[in-house]
């Protein structure tokens, strides 16, 4: 874990659904400049433990606090310093670009809008379809334009659900840099989770397996693989994947 | 609560109605095709039955005074519907955006488009039979503001309806006004309902208003007393929509509604 005061501090986290306990105990922490990976196999608890601390789904048990707010408590103030992109979350489509990203400032509170959003349209090469409906949007437009609803407010963490799924590795490859440059101010940190191994590891300085609604590895993906015995991370996650039907932490 | 989060989901309705003829028809084609059928009913009753009475404020004025009604519930949940249509729920409630705003955002849509049908009936009815809603006298405020509040109150139920069943529960919204006007005594007295169906109409404020104008139109006084009652019910409607949409609103928090929600509608 990274000391000094978090952006994101998850403590012991738990929702159950009935008997299931679909996240078990997760405390996780997200630094200033720090891009965390939370990687696992499908059902492993990922976009739960990601809903629960964008406020759209309520703990069981645990606390999440964002840039220092409690969520229970001062929900508004916490998900004010937030934003986030998922797949499964689009844009309107009967928007276009533009009235997307001003109804989105005007619900962030974003100051100097106007100059906010041209600022962000040329960051994600979007200014030509600035007055296109989002729906007419190829795929790769699309999650360029979740990504700058994404940063609209200068978000001090920035959650991506799989930001880079069903778009082309070039796409995909602009967008990384696009999110590396964004923290690499240091203002933020990011939670990002993704099936793409080979992503993780060369954008995220830190990385937990989730297995079965538990944190069972957690290391820097570069050197993570090595200190387990697999040759790389896709490796490693396949036999996190295989080996921890009940979730113990294997380091 | 903040004016520019109230402000986002206002602008969001106004660039869908700006860029779409196809929602800002309806919000005349409907008053129009009603003025029209009830005005030359009204027409035709008024020749046939000789009796000194005025079928068009009492029939054609009912019929306006309830599609207002109309207009004002279905405004509220069109703004909802097209959060759902467009799977955005998880956008808006992961975002600092509270209830209260939203629902703010949504009644005062409500609002706009209701009064666009309004002055489009006015306008209507006057030029094509003469109706003038000046004939309700000092009562029109009173009526319009309980029909209002009412819609207003079925509009936010309405939503809390669909936001707890999902999607498809859409069509269990759209014929509440119709379910309602038999118990309203819309077009007719409440007296002519059998028990159980007064008993009803006496917790709807519409039936306050519509007793109110027919004896308004008769030359009756307008009871007053009854009207406020009215007026009380559609008050505590507003405040009960709202503290049922608040409590489906963290039920669907507890339960990963909204997450679902989306989840489903890419599925």
């Amino acid at each position: 874990m990274t000391p000094g005061r978090a952006i994101l501090s998850v403590e012991r986290l738990c929702k159950s659904y009935g008997a299931l306990k679909a996240v078990d105990g997760v405390s996780l922490r997200v630094a200033p400049g720090e891009i965390v990976g939370l990687v696992g196999p499908n059902g492993a608890g990922k976009t739960t433990t990601i809903n629960m601390i964008l406020g759209v789904l309520a703990p069981t048990a645990g606390r999440i606090e964002i840039d220092g707010a409690d969520l229970a408590t001062d929900r508004r103030h916490a998900l004010s310093k937030t934003n986030f992109a998922a797949v499964y979350a689009p844009l309107p489509g009967n928007l276009t670009i533009e009235q997307n990203l001003r109804v989105f400032g005007m619900i962030y509170a974003v100051p100097n809008l106007t100059a906010r959003i041209k600022e962000i349209l040329d960051l994600f090469d979007l200014r030509k379809f600035r007055k296109t409906r989002a729906g007419l949007l190829s795929s790769g437009e699309q999650t360029r334009l979740s990504l700058a609803k994404a940063v609209l407010n200068r978000p001090r963490l920035l959650m991506l659900d799989e930001p880079t799924a069903s778009i082309d590795p070039a796409n995909a490859r602009d967008i990384r840099a696009g999110i590396a440059e964004f923290v690499d101010s240091g203002h933020s940190g990011v939670l990002w989770t993704s099936h793409n191994m080979y992503e993780v590891e060369a954008v995220c300085d830190r990385v937990l397996f989730l297995s079965h609604g538990k944190i069972v590895l957690e290391g820097d993906p570069k050197t993570l693989p090595g200190e387990h015995g697999a040759t790389s991370l896709d490796d490693l996650f396949v036999a996190v994947a295989h080996e921890n039907p009940g979730g113990e932490k294997a380091a | 609560m903040t004016f520019s989060r109230i402000g986002a989901i206002v602008l969001r309705q106004i660039y869908l109605y700006r860029g779409s003829p196809q929602r800002i028809l309806p919000i005349f084609i409907w008053v129009a095709v009603d003025i029209l059928l009830w005005g030359f009913i009204s027409r035709y009753l008024n020749g046939v039955a000789h009796a000194g009475f005025s079928f068009v404020p009492a029939l054609l004025g009912a019929v306006l005074l309830w599609d207002f009604h109309t207009r004002i519930m279905q405004g509220v949940t069109m703004a909802f519907f097209e959060d759902v249509w467009s799977r955005n729920f998880l956008n808006l409630f992961a975002s600092p955006l509270s209830t209260a705003e939203y629902l703010t955002g949504l009644v005062i849509t409500g609002i706009a488009t209701s009064l666009m049908g309004l002055a489009v009936m006015l306008v209507l009815a006057w030029t094509a039979f003469g109706l003038s809603f000046l004939v309700y006298g000092a009562a029109l405020a009173p009526f319009l503001m309980v029909l209002f509040l009412t819609g207003i109150a079925l509009g936010i139920f309405g939503a809390a309806i669909v936001l707890r069943f999902g999607p498809a529960s859409e069509w269990l919204i759209w014929p509440i006004a119709s379910f309602i006007s038999p118990f309203a005594g819309v077009f007719y007295p409440v007296s002519v309902l059998p028990g159980w169906m007064q008993a009803v109409s006496r917790v709807l404020p519409p039936s306050y208003v519509f007793e109110g104008m027919r004896a308004g139109v008769a030359g009756k006084a307008v009871p007053w007393d009854r009207l406020a009652v009215g007026g009380g019910l559609a008050v505590a409607y507003v405040g009960l929509a709202c503290w049922f949409f608040s409590g489906v609103y963290r039920y669907a928090i507890r339960e990963g509604l909204i997450a679902r929600y989306s989840a489903e509608s890419v599925s």
